[in-house]
């Protein structure tokens, strides 16, 4: 195997994983399509980076940190739905990024592309999946208490904004990962379907958790193996294992 | 108020809370307006009203969920278990029985212990959360109330969607448990029978409130109407 394809390959298996470990308390907070409107919202940060050579993930996450705060903010202000305010927010960022980004810089920003990513990119995505891991799996069982009734949460004397916040931020670091790999209009697939599927298969909390992780993982390095094998992109690729493999849980759906 | 100075109001006479001219305002509305009562060890007092009149807004507010104004002093560290209404999004995750414990912390032993008391086998730890009835859901939430042995229980009951046998249980289990681990009980219902049989003060809420006391001296006929306005032909009917 190919040096290159390695660094591709061990990039995409700990993102995806860790996508499809936070894509479990995501799926539970009913908050998975958030990551959809995040990661548009990355697109003129990815814009940034290609223009000027940048590391996508980088200026990615300014914008997704910039983008929770303004719906974080409108949502206070209108008491508007999350989900139109998402769409709004968003939708000006796709305006924004191809205001200045020339078309045909437009696939890497839209679908990613990990095919060419360099050592030290590898090194600290591994790096800050199995942080991010860490981190989520210490607060784990207090964000789905928190999921599923803020009241039962605070009555238990848990701190809910400080975990949401953590919760926020690890949602933020995530999607910049993830736009690097599946791009700004895909991520919100790496998080959601590797969840949806273990869902269908689990029986209990460390089952849904785990598969979840395995799911992520599994699909992103089939996707850049096929990307490796045939002319396709890698990030459609991966998603649509994803995909697959959401249609093989129904099947054995519990 | 010195935190001695609060337990030695509360000792003398027994009391594991007072609250006095609370105000609940949300969104600029107000929810309850200028209520005052006490609770004793061992009471239970159940909360009585028409929907909308603040019952659940009083629970949370009791648990310190909710901005208030007027005070609400509890028994220093006491601790209180909550039972809420409904849980909707629980159905969203693949939880297991045992799983929804250990969110508690609670050991495998405690969680079997405590499934015991409130009549469920060893076996209905491994059922998945959205499989249960809703009578069993209801005596799971009652039963992770009570893992690390609070003094109080503050249950709010469901408005529908458990019958009229499963309701009897639980008054019947409630009622047992507070025996059995000499609970201090506030509850909220719909149901004059258990506030008759089971209640020793009943709090008839309306926003203000609308009487207080033992149930067989406050709930007259010009009470109840004042609470229900027409419905009250209708809960005699029902009980009486």
């Amino acid at each position: 195997m190919d040096n290159q394809l390695s660094l591709s390959l061990t990039a995409g298996i700990f993102i995806g994983g860790a996508a499809g470990y936070i894509g479990s308390l995501m799926l539970s907070k009913r908050m998975a399509l958030v990551a959809g409107p995040l990661g548009h919202l990355t697109l003129p940060g990815i814009a940034l980076a290609l223009l000027y050579d940048f590391n996508v993930s980088l200026t990615a996450f300014p914008f997704v940190i910039l983008g929770i705060v303004l719906i974080w903010l409108l949502e206070i202000r209108t008491k508007l739905p999350m989900e139109a305010l998402t769409a709004i927010v968003f939708a000006s960022g796709v305006a924004i990024t191809f205001l200045f980004l020339p078309i045909e810089q437009a696939e890497t920003a839209l679908v990613g592309d990990i095919s060419r990513i360099t050592f030290w990119d590898t090194v600290i995505s591994v790096a800050v999946s199995i942080s991010l891991v860490i981190v989520l799996k210490k607060i784990y069982s207090e964000m789905v208490l928190i999921n599923i009734s803020e009241d039962l949460a605070r009555s238990e004397r848990i701190g809910v904004k400080k975990y949401n916040l953590v919760y926020l931020l690890s949602i933020a670091i995530i999607v910049a990962l993830g736009v690097k790999m599946v791009g700004g209009l895909l991520t919100a697939a790496l998080v959601a379907i590797p969840a949806s599927a273990a869902r269908n298969i689990s029986r209990n909390l460390a089952h849904y958790a785990f598969g979840a992780m395995v799911i992520g993982a599994i699909s992103s390095s089939l996707g850049i193996l096929l990307a490796e094998l045939s002319e396709f992109p890698g990030g459609p690729l991966i998603i649509l294992v994803n995909a697959l493999i959401f249609l093989i849980s129904i099947v054995f759906k519990r | 108020m010195k935190p001695e100075e609060i337990k030695e109001r509360f000792v003398g006479n027994n009391l594991v809370l007072k609250v006095i001219n609370l105000n609940v305002r949300l969104d600029n509305q107000p929810i309850i307006e200028n209520l005052s009562f006490r609770v004793k060890r061992g009471d239970v007092i159940t909360i009585l009203g028409p929907n909308g009149a603040g019952k659940t807004i009083l629970l949370r507010t009791l648990l310190g969920l909710l901005p208030h104004e007027g005070e609400i002093e509890w028994e220093l560290g006491i601790k209180i278990g909550y039972v809420p209404q409904r849980l909707p999004f629980i159905k969203d995750i693949p939880l297991s029985v045992n799983d929804f414990f250990k969110l508690k912390k609670s050991s495998e032993r405690e969680t079997k212990e405590i499934l015991d008391s409130v009549g469920f086998r060893e076996d209905f730890l491994k059922k998945k959360m959205c499989d249960i009835s809703s009578g069993q859901f209801q005596r799971v939430l009652i039963a992770w109330a009570l893992i690390k042995n609070p003094q109080v229980l503050l249950f709010d009951e469901p408005t529908t969607g458990i019958d009229i046998s499963g309701e009897e249980t639980v008054y019947h289990l409630l009622a047992k448990l507070k025996l059995e681990r000499n609970l201090t009980m506030l509850l909220v219902t719909h149901d004059l029978s258990v506030v008759y049989k089971f209640s020793t003060d009943v709090i008839c809420l309306n926003r203000h409130m609308i009487c207080y006391g033992p149930p067989k001296d406050v709930l007259t006929l010009e009470s109840l109407r004042a609470l229900y306005g027409e419905e009250v032909k209708y809960y005699q009917h029902k009980h009486y």
